[in-house]
């Protein structure tokens, strides 16, 4: 069964996705809370200004969250997803837990990315730093791998996505989209 | 400045070269040049989260957000329509209480958004945006306006086709779908690179909303039907809780 097509979120998803607290998972200043931030660049190196990312994960305990409240945020419960633009410099960030994943496996943030100029979205992982064996992450060229992988910072993590060019982020299909 | 003539030559050379996806590297769409992946995408078993789709509920969302026509004091201008269909993942099994996302241009084509410089009006009583859950058979339903078509700056003299844009969830995180609800017969389709960066053109027609008189509501607003297959699920039955 053929599936539909996608198509770019073009200039002006602004007045359809982002919402006021879509990037805060946990409140900033939560105790747990770590901040997941980067920029996202095009081919020559630019931020690119008019992205969209969002994150889903595990809770720390490695448990996928079932709970709704994405959108209108209570303020305790934490549903795992959450959604962001970028600023005029590229820039985004979240704020959020860590995730956790089963035992011996290395836990990482499920990401999309979607921009003007981007005909479809992608998406793509952001590991935790670690040295958890990873079906992915060993499979990959370690120039390649680097770029799945979340760098440690004093309050948060660092990553940086870039569509294109030097240091290309990996960006990941699933069996069933397979064309 | 490129000519609608040049960028037609470039979309008749990719015609049928990509898939019934659009092609990620699509040249007649001038912005896409800097920001396509260049590698091939790396196929992976998905895991974990990837194996589930984040849940909306009654909370996040008013009813009166799949209204369009009611978000401001007055009635907004333009022609009403309602667009309804069901969300069905790739075996066909509909997509039950999950979150759609729509925005759009007003009926003259203009945006409400700030880096909307079309010279169209705006109407104070339309700003374009809206929600709505899928209902227990996957079914979706907005009232609207139809929007306009307008030109953006992609080459010279280039009109975008109207369209209605649209964020699609599933039940798991590899089925995450944004794409754009066209009108049957706009005479911009051919013309168009975001429409014709998939070059299939059976693909193509899976984005054509069609005009349903069954939906049309007596003295108030014609009705087009979109249904939307996402791609496949990757849980096993098993997993379905
Ligand atoms: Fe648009």
């Amino acid at each position: 069964m053929s599936f539909a097509p996608g198509q770019t979120v073009g200039p002006f998803f602004h007045l359809g996705l982002p919402y006021e607290g879509g990037n805060l998972l946990v409140p900033a200043g939560h105790p747990d809370g770590v901040r997941l931030h980067g920029r996202v660049f095009d081919g020559q190196g630019a931020g690119v200004p008019d992205a969209l990312i969002e994150l889903w994960q595990a809770d720390p305990s490695g448990q996928v969250p079932r709970a709704t409240g994405s959108i209108r945020r209570d303020g305790y419960t934490f549903t795992g997803w959450g959604r962001t633009q970028t600023d005029g410099d590229g820039h985004y960030w979240f704020s959020t837990l860590l995730p956790g994943a089963d035992p011996g496996r290395r836990p990482f943030f499920a990401v999309t990315v979607f921009a003007r100029g981007l005909t479809d979205r992608l998406f793509t992982r952001a590991y935790l730093p670690g040295d958890e064996p990873d079906p992915l992450l060993d499979g990959l060229e370690p120039d390649r791998r680097v770029t799945l992988i979340t760098t440690r910072e004093e309050r948060g993590l660092l990553f940086d996505i870039h569509l294109q060019g030097e240091g290309e982020t990996v960006f990941l299909s699933y069996p069933r989209q397979a064309r | 400045m490129t000519t609608q003539a040049d960028i037609n030559r470039e979309i008749a050379e990719l015609r049928g070269s990509g898939g019934p996806q659009p092609r990620r590297d699509y040249p007649p769409y001038r912005s896409s040049m800097l920001r396509y992946p260049t590698r091939d995408l790396h196929q992976v078993d998905p895991e974990g989260v990837e194996l589930w789709a984040p849940c909306f509920g009654a909370a996040d969302i008013d009813d009166h957000e799949a209204d369009l026509t009611v978000q401001r004091s007055g009635e907004p201008l333009g022609e009403r329509i309602v667009v309804t269909g069901r969300v069905l993942d790739g075996d066909g099994r509909p997509v039950r209480h999950q979150l759609v996302e729509i925005w759009q241009a007003n009926a003259s084509g203009r945006y409400w958004h700030q880096r909307d410089q079309h010279p169209a009006p705006l109407d104070p009583n339309f700003i374009g945006a809206g929600r709505c859950l899928t209902d227990g058979d996957g079914v979706y339903t907005f009232q609207t306006i139809k929007p306009g078509a307008y030109p953006w700056r992609n080459h010279d003299n280039a009109w975008r086709p109207a369209h209605i844009h649209f964020s699609l969830f599933g039940t798991d995180f590899t089925q995450r779908l944004v794409t754009q609800m066209y009108f049957p017969g706009d005479p911009l389709f051919d013309l168009d690179p975001i429409y014709q960066s998939v070059t299939d053109a059976k693909a193509r027609e899976m984005l054509v909303a069609s005009y349903d008189h069954s939906v049309t509501a007596p003295e108030r607003s014609l009705g087009y039907r979109w249904d939307i297959i996402l791609s496949g699920t990757h849980r096993t039955p098993l997993e379905e809780s």
